[in-house]
This record gives C-alpha cells, sequence and structure tokens, in this order.
C-alpha cells in the first residue's frame, strides 16, 4: 500500500488568504499546500501525506451551510482521501463549527475517517461532540506548536485502524460514550472507596459523569409590546466611537452600558464596533446593523413599543469564556431588573 | 448571555446568523438573521431597503417576545 492520502481543510485565515475581511472566501482548492498543512505533513511522517487543502472563508460556510458543504465536499472527494483533517480551530467559532461540520458530513457521505481539534469551549465542540474525534488544544494559535504533534499523533493513530482509547489516553473530548473494560477491582469496591475519597475530601475520579444539561425554560411572554420597556443587549461589540472602556476586540474582560437616549439613529461619527472577530466595515459605516436603535426608536415614537432603555449594554463575543460571560450577563440582568426592563432583544454576531 | 438574562426572569429573544450556536448556548426565542458581521443590515441594499428589511426582523423579535413557547424556538418566516 502506498502513502495514506489526507485532505486538510481549514479557514481563510489559516490559508494566508484574510482575516475577517476574507472570511467571505468561497470554497476552493490551493495549489500548494499553506504553511500550516505544510507543517502537519511533515508531522505525520513518511507513511501519510497531505495530498491537498480545501479553504473556505468562515463566514461564507456558516451563512451558505447547504452550498458549501456540497462545494467542499466535492472538493474533498476529488482528491479519493483515505481521511480527512479539519483545523486546528482553537477558540474561533466559525471554524469551529465549519470543522465540525466538515467532519461529520465526510464520516457520513463518504463513509472516511476524518477529524478535527479545538479549545473546550470553542461552540463546535458542543455541536459536534457525538459524531466526531476533537482533538483537545489550546485557546488560540498560539497553541499551534502543541497543537500540531497532537494532531499529527491522534491522525497516525486513526489512520492505523487501531483501537482509539479513553478520552485522556488519546487527548481527544469526551464524546460521552461509554464503552465495556475490564476492571481491576469489582464495582463495589470501587464505589465504596470513591465513597469514603468523597467523605474524606479528597479528590476522586468518576467513572460516569452526568451530562451538564443546563438549560433554562423560556419565561412568559410580554403580554403588550407597545406597553413593554425594550433594552438592547449585543456581543457584537457595538460601542460609542473610539471604545472609551477599551473592551478588548477578543477575550473581552469586561462589559459596556451606553447611553442611547440622545439617538435615533446610529451613524459612523459617534458608534463603531470593537469586535476583532467578524469584518468591522458594516457595522463600523452604520452600527444599527448590529443593534437596531434607529428602528426601535422609531416605533417608540409611533407607539409600537412602550419605550427603548436608555442604555444599552455590548461586550464582545469573540473567544470570550463562558465563565465571564456568564458573570456579565448576570449583572446586566440584575441591572434590568433594577430598571425594571420587560424584555430584551439581544443580537449577536 | 441570553441564558442568564432568561434565567434572571426577563424574556429575551436571540438574533443572530448561526442558528446553530443559538441553539448550543440555550436561547429559547431565535430569529435568524442576515449575515454575520451585519445580522440586522445588509449594505448590498440601499438605505431605505435595508432599514425596512431590519423593521421586519424587529417587529418578528417583537413577535416572538409576545408569543408563548415551551422550549427553543426558531422564528422562520
Amino acid at each position: 500500500m502506498g502513502k495514506a492520502k489526507v485532505v486538510h481543510y481549514i479557514n481563510q485565515f489559516f490559508a494566508g488568504i484574510g482575516g475577517e475581511e476574507k472570511a467571505d472566501t468561497k470554497p476552493h482548492i490551493l495549489n500548494e499546500l499553506p504553511p500550516v498543512s505544510a507543517q502537519l505533513d511533515k508531522a505525520l511522517g513518511e507513511e501519510v501525506e497531505i495530498v491537498g487543502t480545501v479553504v473556505c472563508g468562515d463566514s461564507y460556510f456558516n451563512e451558505n451551510l447547504d452550498e458549501a458543504k456540497v462545494e467542499v465536499l466535492d472538493m474533498i472527494k476529488s482528491f479519493e482521501p483515505d481521511m480527512v483533517i479539519a483545523g486546528p480551530a482553537f477558540n474561533a467559532g466559525r471554524y469551529g463549527m465549519a470543522c465540525g461540520a466538515v467532519v461529520k458530513m465526510v464520516q457520513e457521505e463518504l463513509g472516511i475517517k476524518a477529524f478535527t481539534a479545538m479549545y473546550d469551549e470553542n461552540p463546535g465542540v458542543d455541536v459536534f461532540k457525538k459524531d466526531a474525534y476533537i482533538v483537545r488544544t489550546k485557546d488560540s494559535a498560539a497553541g499551534m506548536r502543541t497543537a500540531i504533534p497532537a494532531v499529527a499523533k491522534f491522525a497516525l493513530k486513526l489512520i492505523s485502524g487501531e483501537e482509539i482509547l479513553s478520552p485522556a489516553e488519546e487527548g481527544y473530548i469526551e464524546r460521552g460514550i461509554r464503552v465495556n473494560a475490564p476492571a481491576e477491582e469489582r464495582g463495589s469496591m470501587r464505589a465504596v472507596r470513591m465513597l469514603i475519597q468523597k467523605l474524606k475530601g479528597e479528590e476522586f475520579v468518576t467513572e460516569y459523569p452526568m451530562p451538564a444539561f443546563d438549560r433554562v425554560a423560556p419565561n412568559q411572554p410580554i403580554k403588550d409590546v407597545t406597553k413593554a420597556k425594550i433594552a438592547i443587549v449585543t456581543s457584537g461589540g457595538i460601542v460609542p466611537k473610539g471604545n472609551p472602556d477599551r473592551i478588548e476586540s477578543s477575550s473581552a474582560s469586561k462589559y459596556g452600558k451606553y447611553d442611547i437616549s440622545g439617538f435615533a439613529d446610529l451613524t459612523e461619527a459617534d458608534h463603531e464596533t470593537a469586535h476583532g472577530g467578524y469584518d468591522p466595515v458594516y457595522a463600523n459605516l452604520d452600527a444599527d446593523r448590529v443593534i437596531p436603535v434607529d428602528v426601535l426608536r422609531e416605533m417608540e415614537k409611533n407607539g409600537e413599543i412602550g419605550e427603548l432603555f436608555q442604555y444599552f449594554y455590548t461586550t464582545v463575543g469573540n473567544g470570550t469564556s463562558v465563565a465571564n460571560s456568564k458573570q456579565f450577563a448576570a449583572e446586566i440582568a440584575k441591572d434590568l431588573l433594577d430598571n425594571k426592563v420587560d424584555a430584551v432583544i439581544l443580537t449577536s454576531t | 448571555m441570553v441564558k442568564e438574562i432568561e434565567r434572571a426572569g426577563i424574556p429575551v429573544v436571540h438574533m443572530c446568523t448561526v442558528v446553530p450556536i443559538s441553539l448550543t448556548v440555550g436561547a429559547n426565542r431565535i430569529i435568524p438573521t442576515i449575515a454575520i458581521p451585519h445580522p440586522l443590515g445588509n449594505p448590498a441594499l440601499d438605505p431605505s431597503e435595508e432599514k425596512s428589511i431590519r423593521r421586519k426582523l424587529v417587529e418578528k423579535a417583537l413577535r416572538a417576545l409576545e408569543t408563548e413557547v415551551h422550549g427553543q424556538t426558531v422564528f422562520e418566516d
């Protein structure tokens, strides 16, 4: 058997095409392996070769899911590969969603092996971990140095057909799959030992972690929107021009609360976006494209809503940790309640 | 964020383009929007047309806030 053939799926950034301004790049095959594919190819050694790289812009993929999937699949298929590797996507949300979708599709449609790699909090993990192996990486491309060997090692194992062991042993994210395995001690012994450890306050590892379902039931609808006080919250990073509180363009450590009582329309003279995870051109020209102040103001005037709350709340939802987001929102929610806001429109980019 | 606001007892509608992410984070009332960098606008249109599609989306969001839902609901057209 000759070398095993691998196709690499990456986004526009890792292809060296550009950042957010190129996120609408359509799927295509790169004529030459970009550095990330070349590095991975080298790490894969002599027996496995990356025969081609398929690239697609993150926004294009997520906004045109059905077409993008067909186009990407056809390109991958043209190489007749033995395996597909997507990413690593680190904590880039749209990239992670695309990688997960590509891997799932390749497994189902082509019946070949595929996997991806990303950070635990990437939204692609929750959506695709049941469908695919996702090798755990750090949260940013600064972790590429450790990600490449981890991805290569997993690739060689997966393509060899050897048994894939537990997530902890192989370095992938838990998929919620239970596997029978022989144990040295019988269950009662292990359970009692765990109980004693727990009583003593010692660390122990459960053999059956409960899935963490954190769902909040929907609240009752508002009765009469024409009497309601509506507030705007956004993760799209809209801020007053100049970003007075210096909200970070990614991994935000804070949120802002800004007065919009004087505005009937947001313009490039007064508002912009601080978000570093999408092409800012359109939001900088007209921030109403992210937070619809103009329309809500008009509706307030026409009596279609009771009132547009005096302030809006904003942060940058770009690689921002779940812990930070929860904390921001808990503080925002308290403030909304104190101000007797009836309902919230939350916009995301 | 959307879940924490809901948890506090305030009805919230999530307007976003990547609906699968919204479903994963646990939003209950979801309005699909236009594009990632301009969810509530379309720079390809002239300003009055653009504002009118924004208005339609906001009207849809307000209707969602007035609608009783029993689980995650995506308000398509």
